[in-house]
């Protein structure tokens, strides 16, 4: 008995001790890499001393697995795009409604506010915010390959073995828009997208002697653009924002059927422990100059008001370079995903990859 | 009581690896086999049965990958032992005493670097517009740039360097426990180079050849970067299907099916390997 | 017939060097056939390398090796009739018995009936013939060093070489295996080469030793004359257990000579044909313990013209039977060794006990020191 109180005691101590630390509390961010910039890290301890901040990198995809491993355990705040939140949460439900009281939603891009509140409101309870936002699109050498226009042009013999593509889901939505269909109004008809995506495969085999390889990251990218191995690729915009700094002959070409555009959010782990924090976080990078520095970091656009103004002078120099007026009303933001699109996205892309080309 | 401790002792002993195998082999790999039995049938809904057994069978990309995943590696173990094999007799016999230190260590150089930035090693080299195509261009041998990576045999050749170590290693260890006089035996009752390699040597070696081939079978097949990052447009490693599975395409049921059967596969492949050159496991891993 | 074809082995004037070390230095010896031929040396003496040189894995720098009559320096090592039992054996592990045995004449190419009949013969002939199924480490020690020499006579060598097999084996089953190995010899009737380090093994089975010492042969003859009429110093001193005083020559004439030792004893000895010395040389003295008689002090000591004498004190007696032996400590505080008869009795030399040592001087051996 004497033994068991002892141990308790040792217990509430070590729990004090915790508990005690803890005072000094924790913010795990699980974000996209240079979304959490080391300057802005440490602006935002310097202000709330009492917090530290914990990055982990990933991608969308990551961040479902790595949230859907530990039921939404592990991290206080994290940032996929819109369109992967909805299935995400009514599948493995991850996430945990926001409390709009807290976010200072007033300084945020209206319109871009309404669409990720309408992708991801589930039963009445919002789940995410707009954070930054960006496109997909084509990126080509002026230089050597001028009249890329159409996702479609990467299939041309002109470039043979000098165009890429990522294997991913965008080239599949891209190049249905090319055909000349809308891929997200098949959502709600998966029959029809299967046709779609059917269609897609064929065409996508058929150029794959056209490609030269398929890129699987930023940095395979850009040495093949820079190098001149390749002379087109689909991209996302914000590579080719960096490689435009570096040759200006590189530009990000939104597609005549419109760039894809995603925007990257906030949105709360369902077992996050420290929601305070989180939400000190997502007012303190959407304060203008705090914007800036993200965005010079990411390359993306704040997903608020003016947010294209608030970019450093040479990435708003290669927007401006690479988008019209015209371009921006013309892009086709992601819709949500429904249950079973991945599955079947997933095997579309495995056809491709197995099929022999040349 | 000196029992006691005995007993108390060979526990404690015993007890890491007890724990290692069972908490971090049998637990997780039999949490594989309960995933893989499930079948998603709606959002949050799950049965148990084959299905997903059943969807890689009547998928000929998923088996092929596999098939080919597994042919590659054999040919990528048969390569590391063809090159691996002179390298470690020459450590282990006809080196001297110091310059076989420095030998070894050369040998492990590779692995003081992480997998990723060995392939961009190669990345660098193989490149239409990296190291050996421009050199070949500078000299003249061609006239314009040749584009090595992207290809299986990049893959390969990337493969081979990945894992020749542990072809090297246990060779080494187990042709250093011959004694010469058994090799100048073999030539002294009248064989010629190739029967005493024959018939000596290799015959010797061969705990050391079943370990190093079953470790670098292993390895290859299991292997993720390299074949990812070296490989072309068609080449795909089944490693990257389960990535794919788990990762991108959220189904993690299809992905613990997919890697039970890569284990089976990779372990069927082995014990078919042993009954055809006739060696057991305890004649030739146990041994060396 | 010539009559280079009588010797089963000839070597002429053979030399190898490592870099700065001469291992061998000219050695010439000729081997009739048929005999058991031994080299005897310390090792790091150069043997080793005269026998791989024999067996071919070392190239003379110069000289000539010759088998039967024929140079065999320009052939390999795996073409040479020179068959080879090594220190270890080196018996194939991962084979049994028979391949062992079949192994060598698998090389050449022999049939596979020929083959079983003649490893079964060879079998036979070293009594062994139930285990052929057998594994290399099923096999005793005696066993193994049976099943090498086996391995080696079913090829029908012209030279069978053998490099000390006998040294990892305890010291009863040497003992038998000496005697083996000789009537293994007789029975195949093949010139044997049998290198060692242990002069008993060399001198108990061999018909003709040689004494090799820092890469040259000291002397070559049968293992009796080695002992009894030793050619050099370092035979004597190798040879045998020997008393030894080093010295200078103080008086010499044709027949006898007279060394006094540096503790100032004089010690007479017989001059030898061939290595006479004169005064004022440097002198070595060796007396075998066997011919050094020890008398108690005081006995009637008739001291005889041709007779060594020496007084001294017993600092111990080591008995072993029929080789027991007295340690006496000379005038000049050095022990000296002499063989002594030690029946038990009242009669036995104890320790502190005054005797006087004796030999004949024919049996003092001296030499240039």
């Amino acid at each position: 008995m004497r033994k068991t109180m002892k141990i308790t005691g040792v217990l509430a101590a070590m729990m004090l001790t915790t508990a005690s630390f803890a005072q000094a509390e924790t913010l795990r961010l699980l974000t996209w890499g240079f979304y959490a910039p080391e300057e802005l890290i440490q602006k935002f301890e310097a202000r709330y001393p009492d917090i530290k901040v914990e990055v982990t990198f990933s991608n969308n995809e990551e961040m479902i697995a790595k949230l859907r491993a530990t039921g939404g355990a592990g991290f206080d705040l994290a940032q996929p795009s819109h369109d992967r939140i909805y299935a995400a949460q009514l599948e493995y439900d991850i996430y945990k409604p926001l409390d709009l009281s807290k976010i200072d939603t007033s300084v945020m891009e209206p319109s871009l506010l309404d669409g990720v509140k309408a992708n991801t409101t589930i039963d009445g309870e919002v789940y995410a915010v707009p954070h930054q936002w960006g496109t997909s699109g084509l990126m080509t050498n002026k230089a050597l390959a001028p009249d890329v226009k159409r996702w479609s042009d990467l299939c041309d013999p002109k470039y043979k073995g000098k165009t890429s593509m990522r294997l991913k889901r965008t080239i599949l939505l891209g190049t249905a828009f090319a055909m000349g269909v809308n891929p997200f109004e098949a959502y709600s008809d998966l029959d029809k997208y299967q046709q779609i995506l059917d269609q897609v495969a064929e065409k996508l085999i058929a150029c794959k002697s056209n490609i030269k390889a398929y890129w699987k990251g930023g940095d395979d990218l850009s040495a093949m653009m820079l190098s001149g191995e390749i002379v087109a690729s689909e991209t996302w915009d914000s590579t080719a924002y960096k490689l435009y700094d570096q040759n200006k002959d590189i530009v990000f070409v939104p597609p005549e059927t419109g760039a894809l555009a995603w925007i990257d959010t906030f949105a709360l782990p369902r077992k996050g422990k420290a929601d305070d924090a989180a939400y000190k976080w997502i007012n303190f990078v959407l304060e203008p100059e705090n914007v800036s520095i993200m965005s010079a970091s990411t390359g993306a656009i704040a997903a608020v008001k003016g947010g294209l103004d608030l970019l450093p002078p040479d990435k708003k120099a290669a927007v401006n370079a690479a988008f019209t007026p015209a371009d921006i009303a013309n892009l086709k933001f992601f819709a949500n995903i429904p249950p079973g699109v991945e599955d079947m996205e997933g095997k579309t892309l495995e056809k491709i990859k197995a099929a022999t080309g040349n | 009581m000196q029992s006691d401790i005995k007993r108390l002792s060979l526990i404690l002993l015993f007890a890491p690896f007890a724990l290692w195998i069972f908490l971090l082999i049998i637990v997780p790999h039999a949490g594989m086999v309960v995933l893989s039995l499930r079948e998603k049938v709606a959002p949050r809904v799950y049965e148990y049965g084959l299905g997903n057994y059943i969807d890689f069978i009547n998928e000929p990309i998923y088996w092929n990958t596999l098939l080919r995943t597994g042919s590659m590696s054999i040919l990528v173990t048969f390569l590391a032992l063809i090159i691996g094999f002179p390298i470690a007799y020459y450590i282990a016999k006809i080196a001297g005493k110091r310059s076989r230190g420095a030998l070894f260590l050369l040998c492990l150089i590779p692995l003081w670097v992480s997998d990723l930035i060995r392939a961009f090693g190669w990345i660098l080299l193989l490149r239409e517009t990296g190291v050996v195509s421009s050199f070949l261009l500078w000299t003249g041998a061609i006239n314009q740039p040749i584009e090595f990576l992207y290809n299986d045999v990049t893959v390969i050749v990337g493969l081979v360097y990945t894992v020749i170590l542990f072809m090297i290693v246990p060779l080494v260890s187990t042709l250093d426990g011959m004694d010469d006089a058994m090799v100048e035996a073999g030539y002294n009752l009248g064989g010629n180079g190739f029967t005493v390699l024959r018939r000596i040597i290799v015959p010797y070696a061969m705990p050391g050849i079943v370990s190093g081939c079953i470790v670098v079978f292993m390895l290859t097949a299991g292997s993720y970067l390299t074949p990812i990052l070296l490989g072309g447009k068609n080449s795909s490693w089944f490693t990257e299907q389960i990535y794919d599975q788990f990762i991108t395409r959220f189904n993690w049921e299809s992905g613990a099916a997919f890697g039970f059967l890569l284990l089976a596969f990779t372990s069927l492949v082995v014990w078919l390997g042993l009954k055809l050159t006739g060696q057991t496991l305890a004649n030739t891993v146990a041994k060396s | 017939m010539s009559t280079t074809d009588e010797y089963d082995l000839e070597c002429i004037g053979v030399s190898k060097n490592f870099s700065s070390v001469r291992a061998v230095d000219d050695v010439s010896f000729t081997i009739p056939k048929g005999s058991f031929f031994s080299i005897l040396g310390p090792s790091g003496c150069g043997k080793t390398t005269l026998m791989r040189m024999i067996a071919g894995f070392e190239t003379p720098d110069s000289g000539d090796i010759r088998i039967k009559g024929n140079s065999v320096l320009n052939t390999p090592p795996n073409k040479r009739n020179v068959k080879m039992v090594f220190q270890h054996l080196a018996l194939f592990p991962m084979m049994n018995v028979y391949e062992n045995i079949a192994y060598g004449l698998k090389c050449i190419g022999t049939d596979k009936a020929t083959i079983e009949s003649k490893v079964r013969d060879v079998l036979e002939r070293i009594s062994l013939p139930d285990v052929a199924m057998r594994e290399i480490h099923q096999l005793s020690g005696g066993q193994k060093q049976r099943i090498a020499i086996a391995r080696c006579m079913v090829l029908n060598p012209d030279v069978l070489l053998l490099d000390e097999p006998l040294g990892a084996l305890d010291l009863k089953l040497r003992e038998a295996m000496k005697i083996e190995l000789k009537l293994l010899q007789h029975q195949f009737n093949t010139t044997f080469i049998y290198i060692t380090h242990d002069q008993s093994e060399a001198l108990v089975m061999s018909d003709h030793v040689a004494i090799m010492n820092e890469g040259r042969f000291e002397q070559i003859g049968r293992p009796e004359e080695l002992y009894h009429q030793p050619a050099t110093a370092f035979v004597a001193g190798f040879v045998g257990d020997s008393n030894r005083w080093s010295g200078v020559v103080a008086s010499a004439d044709a027949q006898t000579l007279e060394v006094t030792t540096q503790a100032g004893l004089t010690l007479r000895c017989v001059q030898q044909a061939g290595r006479a010395l004169s005064a004022g040389q440097a002198a070595e003295v060796f007396v075998r313990p066997e011919f050094i008689r020890a008398e108690r002090a005081g006995a009637d000591l008739a001291e005889q013209g041709d007779q060594n004498g020496l007084d001294g004190t017993v600092d111990s007696v080591l008995f072993n039977g029929a080789n027991s032996r007295v340690l006496v400590r000379g005038p000049s505080g050095e022990l000296i060794e002499a063989d002594v008869v030690v029946t038990g009795g009242q009669g036995d030399l104890r320790g502190g006990d005054k005797v006087r040592l004796s030999w004949p001087i024919a049996q003092s051996m001296c030499f240039a020191g």
